[in-house]
């Protein structure tokens, strides 16, 4: 930027404003303008962000970046926007309409704290489109759409995002004096700054409803949403405060895994757990996928439980391969391990279809549905009772391994002591073991 | 180097980060809520930033705007997210935002099954929007393949200007498999080509209309514009029937103009084959066993997996399928892309779908059977 000041940021080559004769939008404009030569900011450093209706035509008039935005999203390109580059001024023009539709944005704005700024050109309609009612229209406002007067509330936009936590709001008319340093004080901030901005809509609002300078007044002190200073905190930014937050952040460790032992497997097999939420069945499947690849066999898993996940049944598929797995669904399991009454009950069907040349191993106290199947009975419920119930996945995994011995039982256990955290390797060491035992049995 | 045991979501957030990815915001979604997790974990160490919206909305929003201020963005999602994506994958389109989708799909429609797979979203994904542009679109079949693609997305938008898709599935991304992502070959990293310092710019300034213009970042060395309405090359507002036409030319050429670049896919015939099996994604998988059990048995079938889905690689399409009587096209939906085979298959040549979405894997067994390749 050059060293002179800039004497106005409105575009010369943009030509006249657009807005209707008496419009307050060409008002605010000029109050935006004054407020920016004041500011002196670099125009390539400062970004007008305008949402949909007539104040959407309103950036290409500045001579600083501009980025014109779906209807009621603006703020969430400004945020974008600004926390990718905090040190540009991410400035926010939106109508009443865009704080309807956009909601939950305005809301979030507010909560979150970043660095914005949010001017509200607030005629009490939708301009664009034919004068149709919105957040904001007055308890019996005439509109295109509510001809017999607005029986809706109005939103105070002030109280929503001040009680949302905006750390600064102001309200306030188009034709105020101090507008340009209120908008420059907004701007300063570092925060969310909100200035709600009641003005005319001529073409629309005004000729249904009696409105006018004195009349936007009236309005503001008989709906006691009155003008000034509304809130102002020093809360923390949330840019800033992010960035605190990732501070010392470590890049996540890799988990390599390499041959350490053989398998004299020559085919894919498939292996089911089938147990309950809260019984480990998910690491367990992963310490038995990880061992076979230690044992240099290709492995897949996939899990499955319920969106309540501490509750409910809790299911692991493994295949182990010596070539590439390809297909990773189980149609055909060649073992299957039902460690609970959940499991039995998610898998009932499924039990009912093993083929002969699958293993079924279940507790001695489950009721299995007649299957094809070879059932091999383990004492599971005894073992939870012995080892406790975090250990009852990893044994029947381990049992599964010792009884048919496609991969050595010392990669289950190297899987455990490598790759698990060292407070529960010693109790998984014991489940192994005790796993072993079971197969024994 | 070395071997990982990781499920597809977790390639696509590495891939990302590989790819240069500074920035990405989400919302939580089964079956995309790790990639997330993930970018929580991968961008912060990297000086990056990774923030949970509001919505899927607000999530995309976020997205557009750090693209424009230069940052390389991904945004994940399931079906139902990417519904409330659509308007501003319009945007992304016009503004010529380099961006990367990640749809994992689930199955649909609505709700749906949340924790369940499909590929219900090929052709929403196609026809996302209003105004019909084309767009990018590439399919993964494996963890291994998620991580490549996911890093020839970030090219792709890069390169081309444009929002690309990742047609992950949950198949895909929530099953742990064995990688070594070092070892997956990659293309050279590209970065967006940006304008000259001192020069008038024009945010989308080309001369023939396939070029893709500069860009310069918000903050940058340039003022610039970006805008939902439709412009001129200098992002301007515009209702000059001309001015538009050319614009909305130059979106779609620049795709098309690309087609050969952007087609991704693995070509396996076998002389003399009667039947060819067109696949993508996780069922490509399974029909690769049929193909190898159909061979095993003598019977002559070839084979096509795509992995870019749009713009459809026409030419690879039209080239397997002439000399064959029949093919089978194996997907997890009602049939979208068949459509597509259709259209460019050959007269005389009958194109059988194996379709089912119940949320299982269609099995090899099936393919084989429907498909008559036994």
């Amino acid at each position: 930027m050059t060293a002179a000041a800039l004497q106005t940021y409105m575009s010369e080559e943009a030509g006249p404003l657009p807005f209707c004769p008496g419009c307050g939008h060409d008002r605010l404009l000029k109050e935006l303008n004054r407020a920016l030569t004041k500011l002196q900011l670099d125009p390539r450093k400062v970004v007008i962000v305008t949402d949909i209706g007539c104040i959407g035509l309103s950036d290409r008039y500045f001579v600083t970046n501009g980025f014109h935005g779906l209807h009621g999203r603006s703020l969430t390109y400004a945020t974008g926007i600004k926390l990718a580059r905090p040190e540009l001024t991410v400035i926010v023009m939106m109508g009443d309409g865009g704080c309807g539709i956009g909601g939950a944005h305005l809301l979030s704005a507010a909560r979150r704290n970043l660095d914005l700024t949010l001017l509200v050109a607030n005629n009490f309609n939708y301009g664009m489109t034919g004068g149709q009612y919105s957040v904001t229209t007055p308890f019996g406002g005439r509109t295109a759409t509510t001809p017999g007067g607005n029986v809706e509330g109005p939103m105070d936009l002030c109280a929503t995002v001040a009680a949302a936590g905006a750390s600064w709001v102001y309200r306030g008319m188009t034709h105020d004096a101090d507008l340009a340093d209120r908008i420059v004080q907004g701007i300063r901030h570092p925060g969310f700054a909100m200035l709600d901005i009641w003005e005319l809509c001529t073409a629309y609002y005004t000729p249904r409803n009696e409105m006018n300078k004195r009349e936007l007044i009236k309005l503001a002190e008989v709906t006691g949403m009155r003008t000034g200073a509304i809130a102002e905190s020093s809360r923390a930014e949330f840019g800033a405060a992010y960035r605190e937050s990732c501070a010392g952040a470590k890049k996540p460790k890799k988990t390599v895994i390499e041959k350490a032992f053989a398998s004299a497997l020559d085919r894919q097999i498939g292996i089911v757990v089938a147990g309950s939420a809260g019984q480990k069945v998910k690491s367990s499947a992963t310490v038995l996928a990880r061992a076979g690849i230690l044992a240099g066999l290709d492995a897949t898993q996939k899990d499955d439980y319920p969106i309540t996940v501490m509750t409910g049944h809790s299911l692991s598929e493994i295949n182990l391969s010596p070539q590439r797995i390809e297909y990773t669904a189980i149609d055909q399991p060649d073992c299957f391990a039902v460690i609970s009454e959940d499991g039995l009950k998610k898998t009932r069907k499924w039990i009912a279809r093993l083929p002969e040349t699958c293993t079924l191993y279940a507790d001695e106290g489950l009721p299995l549905p007649e299957t094809k199947a070879k059932i091999k009975r383990i004492a599971l419920a005894q073992t939870a009772k012995q080892l406790g119930k975090l250990s009852v996945s990893l044994a029947a995994v381990s049992a599964i391994v010792a009884d048919r011995g496609f991969i050595p039982i010392d990669a289950i256990e190297e899987a455990v002591s490598r790759f698990q955290s060292r407070d529960i390797v010693e109790a998984n060491l014991k489940a192994v073991r005790k796993g072993v035992e079971l197969a024994k049995s | 180097m070395g071997l990982e045991f990781i499920e597809g979501n977790e390639a696509i957030a590495r891939a990302a980060v590989k790819a240069g990815c500074n920035f990405f915001a989400g919302y939580p979604i089964t079956p995309a809520s790790t990639i997330l997790s993930n970018m929580l974990r991968l961008l912060p160490p990297h000086g990056g930033v990774t923030i949970q919206a509001e919505d899927e909305i607000a999530s995309i929003g976020f997205c557009i705007g750090a693209a424009m201020a230069g940052s390389k963005a991904m945004t994940a999602t399931s079906g139902p997210g990417i519904s409330l994506y659509s308007e501003n994958i319009g945007l992304a389109m016009i503004g010529e935002t380099p961006l990367v989708i990640v749809d994992v799909q689930r199955q649909g429609p609505a709700t749906g099954s949340a924790t369940k797979g499909a590929d219900g979203d090929i052709q929403f994904a196609r026809w996302v929007t209003s105004g019909g542009l084309p767009i990018i679109a590439l399919c993964p079949a494996t963890v291994a393949e998620a991580y490549e693609l996911t890093y020839r997305a970030f090219n792709f938008a890069e390169a081309y200007r444009t929002p690309v898709f990742v047609l992950s599935n949950k198949e895909v991304s929530m099953t742990s498999e064995v990688v070594d992502l070092d070892a997956i070959e990659l293309p050279p990293l590209v970065e967006r080509k940006r304008p000259a310092p001192g020069i008038d710019y024009r945010p989308h300034d080309f001369k023939h209309p396939s070029e893709v213009p500069a860009l310069s970042d918000f903050g940058g060395e340039h003022v610039t514009r970006y805008t939902t309405s439709t412009h001129d090359k200098l992002g301007f507002l515009t209702a000059d029937p001309d001015l538009i036409q050319e614009m909305i030319d130059h979106y779609a050429a620049k795709i098309e103009a690309a087609a050969d670049d952007l087609a991704l896919y693995r070509y396996d015939p076998q002389d003399g084959a009667d039947t060819l099996v067109i696949s993508y994604g996780v069922t490509s998988r399974a029909a690769s066993v049929a193909v190898r059990e159909a061979r095993k048995a003598g019977r002559r079938v070839s084979s096509l997996v795509l992995q870019t889905l749009f713009p459809v690689p026409e030419k690879a399409l039209r080239r397997a399928m002439a000399g064959v009587r029949r093919v089978v096209a194996p997907e997890m939906n009602l049939g979208q892309y068949r459509q597509e085979i259709e259209r460019l298959a050959p007269p005389g040549v009958t194109v059988a779908g194996v379709n089912r979405m119940d949320t299982t894997l269609i099995s090899p067994m099936e393919i084989a059977l429907q498909g008559e390749l036994q």
